[in-house]
């Protein structure tokens, strides 16, 4: 029996949290629940906790990079075999982790991504800034890769044991998904995309707003460049 | 002997220099980050004391006006003190960073720890608990 890790970070998501890891329980019993608070100011801790999650509680933001980061940590020194992320936010839908889960199960895989724009997902509705975000991201990782990626954004991941070790190594801060795919690609590492439909936030805010995302097309872009400079060994940052 | 624009740049600089030093001693500031500071004070006052050294930079970087030159190297140390503290500040991040991943998942081990531990002493529980 694998052990399943279900890794939810939280910023703020007081409304939503609660929600959120019933509906993973609900879908995956056999599954544990981290909610990884980064340092949210309002009741997501007490909220998570009253659900029954395991939370990691960040003394301070470290943003989605970090955070999520803490998560495969935790995974890798827990021994888990398999961890599978959701938003906090509710956007990921539990009903279909199973889509996720059953290629990493059976060795396909060891990334599987949930995307929002493979066909028979739904018309997911996006702001006009984020879409065209996407779109060049999309084109560029897609050449790095040599594969059509057709959601880079997707935070709905599930991934392996090996995939674990890599992430808790090295993680990238800011839009962590899209560096991610030239490095997994790189390590050697498969990933696969499956469609899935991705709900209405429950609650809370998203982060974007134009000024943020002219500053964080601009840092992707290069920690994505200056990743493909980086020799191929991922070297821990400690020294 | 010394002219009016050397002892400016005499005397700002040994300022500079005792302020640097007199924090290193009073322990606000490490070691390893004064030396390059000391350094710059230290290049910036030789140029400014002997003459020729400050005219051969400055003929050699075309600059007409020596005391110019001065300002030249100077920016250059600042840029690299700058550079210097760029690359502290960042792995100073990293290992904030990792120190708080770190505290997160132990603070989690902890917890579920004690939770075990008050379990299994069963009436005892009560004391093993947070005070």
């Amino acid at each position: 029996m694998q052990k399943i890790v279900a890794l939810i970070p939280a910023y703020n998501e007081q409304e939503a949290i609660g929600e959120v890891v019933n509906d993973v329980r609900a879908y995956m019993p056999e599954a544990d629940i981290v909610v990884i608070n980064d340092g949210s100011a309002d009741h997501t801790v007490e909220r998570a906790k009253a659900s029954g999650a395991f939370v990691l509680d960040l003394p301070y933001n470290l943003g989605i990079g970090g955070a999520v980061q803490t998560g495969y940590l935790f995974a890798d020194e827990m021994g888990y075999d398999i961890a599978i992320r959701f938003d906090g936010d509710g956007q990921h839908d539990p009903a279909e982790a199973h889509k996720l889960l059953e290629p990493i199960k059976n060795g396909q895989a060891d990334v599987v991504i949930g995307s929002r724009y493979l066909k028979t997902g739904n018309g997911y509705k996006s702001s006009f800034i984020r879409f065209l975000g996407i779109k060049l991201f999309g084109v560029i990782t897609s050449c790095i890769v040599h594969r059509k990626i057709s959601d880079v954004t997707s935070g709905f991941q599930a991934v392996n044991r090996r995939v674990i070790e890599f992430y808790s190594r090295d993680y990238p801060s800011d839009y962590p998904e899209i560096e991610t795919i030239p490095l997994l690609h790189r390590a050697g590492l498969c990933t696969l995309e499956v469609p899935v439909s991705m709900k209405e936030r429950l609650a809370g805010n998203t982060s974007i707003t134009p000024i943020r995302s002219v500053y964080y097309v601009a840092k992707v872009l290069l920690s994505l460049f200056m990743g493909l400079m980086r020799k191929r060994t991922i070297t821990n940052n400690t020294n | 002997m010394f002219d009016r624009v050397q002892i400016t740049f005499l005397a700002g600089l040994m300022v500079l220099l005792i302020i640097v030093l007199e924090l290193v001693r009073r322990r606000k500031f490490r070691e390893e980050y004064s030396l390059l500071w000391i350094v710059t004070v230290v290049v910036l006052l030789i140029l400014s004391v002997w003459k020729g050294s400050l005219k051969l930079i400055a003929s050699a970087l075309g600059i007409l006006y020596p005391p110019s030159a001065l300002f030249v190297v100077g920016s250059m140390f600042i840029l690299a003190i700058l550079l210097h503290f760029s690359v502290v500040i960042s792995s100073f991040k990293t290992k904030n960073q990792e120190l708080a991943q770190r505290l997160a998942i132990l603070n989690l081990r902890l917890e579920k720890l004690e939770e075990k531990m008050s379990g299994e002493t069963g009436s005892n529980s009560g004391k093993v608990g947070r005070k």
